[in-house]
């Protein structure tokens, strides 16, 4: 493990053991939840902002993980700049947390971002202050403007949120994760531990997943694969893998078979 | 002139409530409780400022808090 052993993820100015990010969200309940993210050995877990019930008696799962892990809340669900801008300022006041992973969707079906709302929105936020983590789609153009903007990561989609289809533009991310100097966590659509490797096999700093694990018929079974799935590919990348070839090139020694 | 205010969403009669404090009382949302914020009209009104902040007919009120999210 002799590249593993120092190999922390740094974000603006925090430092984590561990390159996994995982939500909250999905869970059949919430002690399946906090035992799933213990399994995945994640350091940050991203929450929603919504609206509190005004019936009074809703579970609340943020006392469970406050304290143990760095809360993400993000902007998820919102389809303005506005509202996320809002949103932001409501989770900041929250959650006293300046960090945000920003969403803003642009299209209920594919929940692609908005890019327009969502370079408006990074914009403001950067400039009050946030530390910006963005939702973004695997567009280098548009992953380089968020990057210029001054968020502290960006974070393109494999594919699309929930769909489990995994990374369909390696070419990009790859591309992405070349031109661009914050870290680049591939976000969305990551569907199983071999995903996640691919992921960061192509170099990027980091996977944030949510649906795969929390909907998988066993969450805790599938955290850990995740993990190793992303400590496998990271270390991979990090070692080298040898060149893809057209032919084959035994691997025992050519000298001294039988019969020769 | 509105009568009414709404709260996450809920038109109520504006006469509930004239601060937020009021308003939480009105609702039994404990005001020391963690992890709760608050925006009036899309401000944020910070947790020192909730006793004095007025609610005026025809404002919107956001209650929010951390939920499970991804």
């Amino acid at each position: 493990m002799s590249n593993a052993k120092q190999d922390i993820l740094t974000i603006a100015d925090k430092n984590f053991s561990s390159r996994l990010l995982i939500g909250s969200a999905g869970y059949p309940n919430n002690q399946l939840m906090l035992d799933s993210v213990a399994a995945s050995g994640a350091k940050i877990v991203t929450v929603a902002i919504r609206r509190i019930s005004l019936q009074g008696g809703a579970e609340t799962m943020i006392d469970l993980l406050a304290g143990d892990y760095h809360i993400l809340p993000n902007t998820a669900g919102c389809f303005t700049a506005r509202d996320a801008i809002l949103t932001a300022q409501l989770a900041r006041e929250a959650l006293e947390t300046n960090w945000i992973k920003l969403e803003v969707i642009g299209d209920r079906e594919t929940l692609y971002p908005d890019s327009e709302h969502l370079l408006e929105a990074a914009e403001e936020l950067v400039g009050d202050g946030f530390i910006v983590m963005a939702y973004s789609t695997d567009d280098p153009i548009l992953c380089r403007k968020l990057a210029d903007l001054g968020c502290a990561a960006v974070m393109p989609l494999g594919s699309p949120i929930g769909s489990g289809m995994g990374v369909l533009n390696p070419y990009n991310i790859e591309i992405i994760r070349a031109q661009l100097r914050v870290p680049v966590i591939v976000d969305a659509g990551i569907g199983t531990a071999s995903d996640a490797a691919l992921a960061m096999e192509l170099g990027c700093d980091g996977v944030l997943l949510a649906s795969a694990v929390a909907k998988a018929r066993d969450p805790i079974g599938m955290a850990t694969a995740m993990r190793y799935g992303v400590e496998g590919g990271r270390l991979a990348h990090l070692s080298g893998r040898i060149p893809r070839k057209r032919h084959a090139e035994a691997s025992s020694p050519q000298r001294g078979i039988i019969g020769t | 002139m509105s009568t009414t205010i709404s709260v996450n969403g809920v038109e109520k009669l504006a006469a509930t409530a004239s601060t937020i404090a009021d308003l939480l009382a009105a609702e039994s949302v404990d005001p020391d409780a963690r992890f709760l914020a608050i925006a009036i009209n899309g401000a944020v009104i910070p947790r020192s400022k909730w006793d004095g902040a007025e609610i005026n007919p025809g404002d919107a009120v956001e209650l929010v808090s951390p939920a499970p999210g991804g």
